[in-house]
């Protein structure tokens, strides 16, 4: 148990030279890579006949799951970077959920964003304390995390929740809501070219038009925290060296760096993240805090993380993924089953393409997976809302299985530091 | 070097004892924050337990150290199973069905069964096995989404594998057991109504062959090298993928027999009483006990102690069940810190010791110098 990996090496050694290879992803990626996903999606609408897979209520759906996904996963980033691994965003969500509700019906919805925020931080503060001061393995102060935190909250809402008007043992009273905003003039402009369904152009509106329709105050937070975050992480000397903390905590520390100091600090924000997560799953998604609301969020926001390369890019699209594919289990079976043409088209290319490298296990197994899917596909016409339930986290693990050999953490993820002991 | 030393036998054991005080102080703190009365939660847990609540801590504890041995299955090999919920529950669907067909009779029935179980635990948790040694996946991640995805398999094919006779009711179950194949228990407790899990000694023998195979076999003591050091275990010839599926096999395996006890002894078919969680308590309960087949014991029954003792936290103290949580997340902060800082004090110890035989040595060649 001393050094939790997260990633164990690549099964594959690297090409035989293992040259200094800086593929830096060029800025025109991101709106063509968006417009190509918006394509195949409207593509998929059209030989499937699901009309609801690039509605904007889909997509505002969507945004909605992806923001505590997104938020947690955030919050990983932090810890991670600075090389603290942190399967605790669990728990600190759990705290953060109680924390929003708590003081969102008591002090109004801002304050409730607050109240997450700090509860997060307690959470982070324990983590920070068992792994950064004493040493203790990751992982298992992360779990030790979670199953206090659970504890605490339902305790916690049990004894200040029961007596309140609406509220009771397992549940707060209704939260105020925070303002939504639509962008004027677009939003409109979207909704009607999305009612003509022109293809791809009615896609295109109806993607557009759900990420500026009925937006939370909240998402908007969140997307400037996704902004700021990779500010101050890889543009000022503090990111720099919080990074330089999770790379090499030894050479960090000869250089002057404070590891311990920025290690907590980053977890501690690491928490409040979370935290914030959390509250917006009280304040937003559901107006209410409930026992149970995070639903193992923390864990896939972290698996968004690991998706996203530890980058907050990569990050986000994670997170995206994760709500869509949310989203879609929760507009039912028709657009799940919609999604599995997708997925036996995608395995058949990327099995096709291992073939043609040679990897013949990989292609064959891509292949078979794939003509399961298309199988799936044909022969049924919905997917059981039950099996339904169950895509975010099978994408989740999909998604690891062909790209976790592509995915490089920082150097020292999980390793143990201690003050003075690198020779 | 083979002197006993008290100090070292001694350490290991402080560790639970001061988690254990630390819970105590820190949960009673919690209690006077939130205005919660203090003396009376103590009295309502420390009270000592009626015989009927004595059988249930007993048979919580069964369950929890089937659980705990097989998370420490996995740690004894850097392996971190956090998917025994989701082996268990696939497990137990399983073994459900085949036993309500009644196709063998009687006992014979409950132990193919329970072979049934432990082969689709083991095939659940081979899932995030085969993901690690073949792309890489950590099977933290990947058991984690394997628990969600246990759930809605399970709960598809119930509603496919459903006893007709339930039709129409609230309850959802698979088809019960026959009743030649139900544990009647063990009255071993005096004066109580309920008894004792049968499967008990399913238990017992889990936790001897848990250590007869790590500590007495080849097998086990590549299991211990390979999760002590991975890189002395490749040098000393062992295979580090066929060693990690194993272990994650095994420890799936042993995770299905969770719900065994509960199957056979309570429930007798597979539905809605099914009891979740399990494997993150078996989780706390392997890192409590050191994931030493004794410790572990002891662990279980503490904490199915706690378990047992809080459900009249709410009648008698009208204080929220759920504090317990709190109370066990504190023990099992408190020990792995204990644990961590105790191996540091050990590790200091022995270097101390190393440094002052160096030293005499040194100081004994030096005067055989002088009188040469």
């Amino acid at each position: 148990m001393s050094t939790p990996t997260l990633q164990t090496p690549p099964v594959e050694p690297a090409e035989a030279p293992p040259a200094p290879r800086r593929r830096r992803i060029p800025l025109w990626f991101w709106p063509a890579g968006f417009l190509a996903a918006v394509f195949v999606l409207a593509v998929l609408r059209v030989v499937t006949g699901a009309d609801d897979i690039a509605s904007s209520g889909v997509i505002g759906a969507a945004i909605a799951l992806a923001v505590p996904i997104g938020l947690a996963g955030l919050g990983g980033l932090w810890s991670e970077r600075a090389g603290v691994v942190n399967i605790g965003l669990e728990g600190m969500m759990i705290l953060g959920t109680w924390g929003a509700g708590f003081f969102g019906y008591y002090m109004g919805p801002w304050a409730g964003i607050v109240g997450g925020m700090l509860c997060g931080i307690v959470g982070g503060l324990i983590h920070a304390t068992a792994t950064v001061i004493f040493g203790v393995d990751h992982i298992v102060s992360g779990v030790a995390l979670n199953i206090t935190a659970l504890g605490i909250a339902k305790y916690l809402a049990a004894r200040f929740f029961s007596d309140l008007p609406g509220g009771g043992p397992t549940q707060s009273p209704p939260l105020p809501s925070l303002p939504r905003f639509s962008v004027p003039g677009l939003s409109e402009q979207m909704a009607r070219l999305e009612a003509r369904e022109i293809f791809f152009l009615s896609d295109l509106a109806g993607v557009i038009g759900g990420f500026t329709t009925n937006i939370s105050a909240f998402t908007i937070i969140a997307v400037l925290l996704f902004i700021g975050t990779f500010f101050v992480l890889w543009r000022t000397a503090f990111g720099l060296r919080l990074r330089s903390c999770g790379e090499s905590p030894v050479a960090a520390e000869t250089l002057g760096v404070n590891v311990i100091r920025y290690k907590f600090i980053a977890v501690c924000t690491s928490g409040a993240l979370a935290g914030m997560g959390g509250a917006f799953l009280a304040l937003v998604a559901a107006n209410i805090y409930r026992d149970g609301q995070t639903g193992g969020r923390g864990y896939i926001g972290l698996a968004a993380m690991i998706f996203g390369n530890w980058r907050p890019g990569g990050l986000a699209a994670g997170s995206l993924l994760f709500g869509y594919t949310d989203a879609a289990r929760l507009r039912g079976g028709g657009t799940v089953h919609a999604l599995l043409l997708l997925v036996a088209v995608i395995l058949l290319v990327v099995g096709a393409w291992q073939l043609k490298r040679n990897n013949r296990v990989q292609g064959i197994t891509s292949l078979v997976v794939a003509t399961g899917a298309a199988l799936w596909y044909f022969s049924t016409d919905s997917v059981p809302g039950e099996l339904a339930a169950a895509t975010p986290y099978v994408t989740t693990l999909l998604v690891l299985a062909f790209a976790s050999q592509r995915l490089r953490m920082p150097a020292a993820d999980g390793q143990i530091y201690r003050k003075g002991e690198g020779h | 070097m083979s002197r006993l030393e008290p100090r070292k036998i001694l350490l290991p054991l402080v560790a639970p004892v001061v988690a254990v005080i630390v819970a105590f102080i820190v949960t009673s703190l919690v209690l006077l924050a939130v205005g919660d009365p203090v003396l009376e939660v103590w009295q309502v847990i420390f009270q000592p337990p009626l015989p009927r609540q004595t059988v249930n801590i007993i048979n919580a504890a069964t369950v929890f150290y089937l659980s705990a041995v097989a998370v420490a299955i996995g740690f004894k090999m850097n392996l971190f199973n956090i998917g025994v919920d989701g082996q268990y529950r696939v497990a137990s669907f399983a073994a459900a069905v085949f036993a309500g067909q009644a196709w063998l009779p009687g006992v014979l029935n409950i132990l193919v069964a329970i072979l049934v179980a432990m082969v689709f635990g083991g095939l659940w948790a081979g899932i995030a096995g085969w993901l690690k040694v073949k792309r890489g996946v950590s099977e933290v991640i990947s058991t984690i989404m394997l628990n969600a995805i246990a759930t809605a398999v399970v709960a598809w094919l119930l509603s496919k594998a459903r006893d007709p006779a339930s039709e129409g009711t609230n309850v959802v179950r698979t088809r019960e057991l026959p009743e030649s194949s139900r544990l009647e228990g063990l009255a071993i407790v005096p004066g109580a109504t309920n008894t004792v899990y049968t499967l008990i000694f399913l238990a017992a023998l889990v936790g001897v062959t848990y250590w007869f195979v790590l500590n007495k076999t080849r097998f086990g003591f590549d299991l211990r090298a390979t999760g002590k050091s991975e890189t002395a275990a490749v040098a000393s010839g062992v295979d580090v993928k066929k060693m990690t599926l194993t272990a994650m096999i095994l420890s799936g395996a042993a995770a299905g027999l969770v719900g065994m006890p509960l199957l056979f002894g309570q429930d007798f078919s597979y539905g809605t009483t099914f009891q979740a969680g399990l494997g993150f308590a078996g989780i706390a309960i392997a890192l409590l006990g050191r994931n030493h087949p004794v410790g572990i014991a002891f662990a279980a029954l503490l904490w199915a102690f706690l378990d047992g003792q809080s459900n009249a936290l709410q009648i008698q103290a009208n204080v929220s069940k759920e504090l317990v949580f709190i109370i066990q997340g504190v023990i099992l902060f408190a020990v792995v810190i204990a644990y961590e800082l105790v191996r540091r004090a050990e590790a200091r110890m022995e270097q101390n010791r190393v440094a002052r035989q160096l030293e005499e040595r040194h100081a004994a060649t030096a005067e055989q110098g002088v009188s040469a």
